[in-house]
């Protein structure tokens, strides 16, 4: 899962082209924490699809899925709509069920949701009539109000607890949703195409922000996203789902953090993804 | 110009006013129709809010007392007064039950709509993070379905009173309406009219403070952030 195609590999000039990669141009002050070496302590839990189908009527949206993703890994799903990325995510989530086959949570079973596992949604789904800080804390487990400041301190809207989601930015309702997620220390975190909708400056500012908190957190998290730049930014192996079958199962070992753009090797991972979307 | 007994002068009218005011009936009546119009409301508009919860989170209760439910609710309720008046008579309990059955269809309807009309994305979402159905009842599904169900209940208050008046005006002895009906017999055409000003007056006062109220509860939605930096 660790090498790169061999066409990178033998590219010369890897090296030097690397280099540039580790400065990132864009980088709020919000954002601007470094990663706590918290890494690989190894909290994710790991997902198995054995075989797995999911039909709606005679169509076939999923067919048999074979799919192991380790614990803490990123995995990004790409695929134009329509392919089944979204049925695979929320077969994950344990929203649905498949028609055939078995989804494994850490060697278990999933049937039905699944307290370790959270999702993302593309619009943020915020309650509109509780806070931020309200919506962070939906679950009101005991000091949820503790935990829920920590999760916001966390994506950067400490200042923004008690505001009514009305009034936040489209960016800004995301990382309420992502806080929200974080809040329950998940060991799997889905993301369903949850920054389609952002502007280009923003997208960018929530990729740094998803990566260091994932890199902070370590949970497995599964990105569908038809932003073929997104995904080679964000994760360690990118999918594409093509016809409700995976067609392409590529490692993506560029060093983070990664430079979303003008980036030679990210372009030529780009390239290769494309091909077979 | 035109007789005092068609159309009084406003100066008559606010004598009118004084004379009630001093003598006390005014306020005697005015607090009497107000406690009944409560009374109905609370009753009524409770019964209305229950089943418009049972049926709305609930399909077979739906299927069940929905179209029942409609069907009551196309019987003009005034219609009843015969009937209300041979069941309990000319007492309380009559104009009680008018008003109650007038108020419970529009919070029955506009509970039931807004529990349906809940964002499913919303409920998934606290499916997702873990609500239990209470849970998803109290924080999710009621906030939700509020803003619906007070119009509902604005809607209810017109219907309160309107209620009243004409149950207060066929049987009563006491009142509003019945001042407005004893008034008539002896041609206080001023009274009449006072009468007419104290319900609006009335109806503008629930109507106020239900604003109060969606104030208050819908502080959340965008349509009721006036100040405080909301630019859209």
């Amino acid at each position: 899962m660790t090498t790169a195609p061999s066409f990178l590999r033998a590219e010369p000039g890897v090296d030097r082209l690397r280099g540039e990669a580790d400065t990132v141009p864009f980088r709020p002050k919000s954002l601007g924490r470094a990663a706590v070496e918290s890494q690989g302590q190894g909290k994710g839990l790991g997902i198995s699809f054995r075989g797995v189908r999911r039909c709606f009527g005679s169509r076939e949206v999923l067919k048999a899925i074979d799919l192991d993703i380790p614990a803490g890994q990123f995995v990004a799903i790409v695929g134009r709509s329509g392919g089944g990325k979204t049925t695979l995510l929320r077969l994950a989530a344990g929203l649905d069920a498949p028609t055939s086959g078995e989804l494994t949570i850490s060697g278990m079973p999933l049937a039905g949701l699944h307290g370790g596992v959270r999702l993302l949604f593309q619009d943020a789904r915020l309650l509109p009539w509780q806070t931020v800080i309200g919506n962070v804390g939906i679950a009101r487990t005991p000091k949820w109000r503790e935990a829920a400041r920590e999760a916001l301190a966390d994506v950067g809207l400490a200042d923004r607890e008690n505001d009514w989601p009305a009034i936040l930015s489209g960016g800004q309702r995301q990382r309420v949703a992502l806080a929200r997620a974080l809040v329950s220390k998940p060991g799997v975190l889905l993301l369903d195409e949850p920054y389609g909708a952002l502007d280009a400056l923003t997208r960018v500012e929530m990729h740094q922000l998803t990566e260091r908190i994932w890199q902070e957190h370590r949970f497995t998290t599964i990105l569908i996203t038809h932003d073929v730049a997104e995904a080679v930014a964000l994760a360690d192996r990118v999918l594409v789902l093509r016809d409700g079958q995976i067609v392409l199962d590529l490692p993506v070992d560029l060093p983070r953090p990664r430079r979303e753009h003008a980036d030679p090797l990210a372009t030529q991972f780009q390239a290769l993804i494309l091909k077979e979307v | 110009m035109i007789p005092p007994r068609i159309l009084p002068a406003p100066s008559q009218v606010a004598l009118a006013f004084w004379e009630n005011v001093q003598s006390g009936a005014l306020f005697v009546n005015a607090a009497i129709s107000t406690k009944r119009a409560f009374q109905g409301l609370v009753i009524g508009g409770g019964i209305g809010l229950i089943l418009g919860v049972i049926n709305g989170v609930w399909r077979p209760a739906e299927a069940l007392l929905d179209s029942s439910l409609q069907m009551l609710r196309n019987v003009p309720h005034l219609a009843m007064i015969p009937l209300v008046i041979l069941w309990f008579g000319i007492d309380e309990e009559a104009k009680i039950f008018l008003v109650a059955v007038g108020v419970m269809f529009p919070i029955y309807i506009n509970t039931f709509h807004g529990i349906r009309t809940v964002d499913r994305g919303l409920i998934e979402m606290a499916r997702v993070y873990g609500l239990g159905p209470l849970a998803l009842f109290w924080r999710v599904i009621l906030p939700g379905a509020l803003p619906s169900i007070l119009v509902g209940l604005r809607y209810a208050l017109g219907i309160m009173w309107l209620t009243l008046i004409v149950a207060e005006t066929i049987s009563s002895s006491s009142g509003i309406g019945y001042m407005t009906m004893n008034a008539r017999e002896f041609l206080q055409t001023d009274v009449v009219l006072l009468g007419i000003i104290i319900y609006a007056l009335l109806g503008k006062l629930a109507d106020v403070l239900t604003r109060m109220l969606e104030r208050r509860v819908l502080a959340w939605h965008p349509a009721y952030q006036t100040a405080k930096g909301f630019a859209a």
